[in-house]
């Protein structure tokens, strides 16, 4: 679905990715784990058009799309969740929700959907007026994630989902990553420091350093890996 | 009594040319971070382009009312075009440099199209045409409210609802509103963040189009200057009300203009500026982030 081929990007003139192939089947979870500043985060971003791709190709659904703009990106179906959520501080729950949607005009559709992301996220339609600026940090993810959902997405990026939030959070936030992928296919590719969490849930993973895929394989292989266990799993 | 109501109204339509040049101001600095000092320069450009079209049309004969509607509307599509035009030739190429880079392009811009106008037309002061003649039914109260300042007061105030109408519930409008809080995730969520930019740049040169229209036919003189006094004083307000907010910038106007208003008329019109200009300070020293400026601050 999603194919990374030598793909290599960067801020000014650092290099923040300089190697990147990967590859992403549909239907599944797929996660990269790394400590930071590896280039997790930057390989997110070049996949949405937001840094330039400045070598290699980025290909969706066998389709070129590193050199499009970010917006068109989103058309095609890629979402993403960004580090540290990004709500719009200043809009309520609901009009976080309707900009998810900002792509859609099928009005009854885009109603069923935010009803689907309440009933995920219960504690969202009880703040449906409130600002976004005003929830707490695991309500705040929450929201982030409903809003990606919003826009139907075929491919969804999720960039540290667990980053600041209490283990029962982080726990249920998981659950949901799974309930997500199976209740309406979608792919998911999911950045993560907490290697352990996510290898649990994924299908298969990549371990990335200084910009560089150095690993790859089916989680569970990676799990029982002893370098892996020493360098990110604390085992 | 009748003195302080007529310092009043004069304060109100004073502020209502404030406001509409002060939010143009507001929306591009909540966007982009930027204070277009070439902003007034639109508003200037928009009182031209208003007095060559409502010039031309007098002198063919034209009702007076369709030649209101018909500059005004030339205004403010030739005021947006440069608008339009200045964001993508002197910003938009600086979109990614530091905040200084595109604040002296601005000023250089201010500076060329001053220049500009002042070689195209003429430095001397024009008359601009009476566009709103006295109405009858206006005759008892003139002596307190002129029908220019009420035809100021009703213009902006419909311009006001309207703006608002397009940032709540437009889709362009809440492009705007979501850019201005965080532009990465409004690029994330699909916006094309240029067109947004532009739009802002358009509506806001609009609105100073339309201010440059009426305060021409209100005092009756224009040339190419007016744009820098105008400009600084609008800047002011914005500032006074918190810079980036459009409420803000309202309030900052017309808190500005009255405060101007009642310094002409109850201690001399030489301390018009030294107390519009005190009032910012105090107002800068007590409340650094304006009347209804938030505070910044992120959350991680």
């Amino acid at each position: 679905m999603l194919k990374l081929e030598n793909v290599q990007s960067g801020y000014g003139n650092k290099l923040a990715i300089k190697e990147v192939s990967l590859e992403i089947n549909e239907g599944e979870i797929i996660t990269l784990i790394g400590a930071n500043g590896a280039g997790k985060s930057t390989t997110l971003m070049t996949i949405c058009g937001v840094v330039a791709c400045r070598a290699g190709s980025v290909k969706f659904q066998e389709r070129e799309i590193h050199k499009m703009a970010p917006d068109e990106i989103v058309k095609l179906g890629i979402c993403q969740v960004p580090e540290g959520r990004h709500i719009f501080p200043q809009l309520t729950v609901k009009e976080n929700l309707d900009m998810g949607a900002f792509l859609r005009n099928d009005t009854e559709e885009i109603k069923k959907d935010r009803d689907y992301v309440y009933s995920l996220f219960p504690i969202l339609a009880e703040r449906r007026h409130q600002d976004g600026g005003n929830l707490s940090g695991g309500e705040q993810q929450m929201l982030a994630m409903s809003r990606a959902l919003m826009a139907r997405p075929k491919l969804l990026l999720l960039d540290e989902p667990s980053m600041g939030l209490a283990p029962l959070v982080i726990k249920q936030i998981f659950e949901i990553i799974k309930q997500i992928n199976k209740e309406s296919n979608t792919t998911i590719f999911l950045v993560e420091q907490n290697a352990n969490q996510a290898l649990h849930i994924a299908d298969r993973g990549y371990v990335m350093e200084t910009g560089r895929i150095t690993l790859s394989g089916p989680a569970q292989e990676l799990l029982a890996n002893t370098d892996i266990q020493k360098a990110y799993l604390g085992i | 009594m009748d003195y302080f109501i007529e310092l009043f109204f004069s304060g109100l339509t004073r502020g209502s040319i404030y406001a509409l040049i002060a939010l143009g101001y507001t929306m591009v600095y909540g966007i982009i971070g930027l204070i277009n000092f070439a902003h007034g320069e639109i508003y200037m450009i928009g009182a031209f382009t208003a007095f060559i079209v409502a010039t031309v049309l007098s002198i063919y004969g034209f009702p007076l009312f369709s030649i209101v509607i018909i500059a005004g509307l030339a205004a403010v599509v030739w005021s947006s075009s440069y608008g339009y035009t200045i964001e993508k030739i002197a910003y938009k190429p600086l979109r990614h440099a530091p905040r200084l880079s595109p604040l002296i392009s601005a000023i250089g811009m201010s500076i060329f199209l001053q220049n500009y106008v002042l070689l195209a037309q003429t430095s001397d002061f024009l008359p601009f045409p009476t566009l709103i003649p006295d109405w009858e039914f206006m005759e008892p109260i003139a002596h307190i409210v002129g029908t220019t300042d009420l035809a100021i007061l009703v213009t902006t105030v419909m311009v006001m609802v309207l703006l608002t109408v397009v940032i709540k519930f437009t889709k362009i409008g809440k492009a705007m509103r979501a850019t201005a809080q965080d532009r990465m995730m409004a690029t994330l969520v699909g916006i094309n963040v240029n067109n947004v930019i532009s739009a802002t740049f358009i509506v806001g040169s609009a609105l100073a189009a339309i201010g440059g229209l009426l305060i021409a036919s209100h005092i009756g003189q224009i040339n190419f200057y007016i744009g820098f006094i105008a400009g600084i004083k609008a800047f002011t307000a914005a500032v006074l009300g918190g810079i980036g907010s459009i409420p803000g910038a309202v309030l900052g106007s017309f808190v500005l203009g009255l405060t101007e208003s009642f310094a002409t008329g109850y201690v001399s019109s030489d301390y018009e500026d030294v107390f519009a200009f005190s009032l910012l300070v105090l107002i800068l020293i007590f409340k650094p982030s304006g009347l209804l400026g938030k505070a910044t601050n992120q959350k991680v």
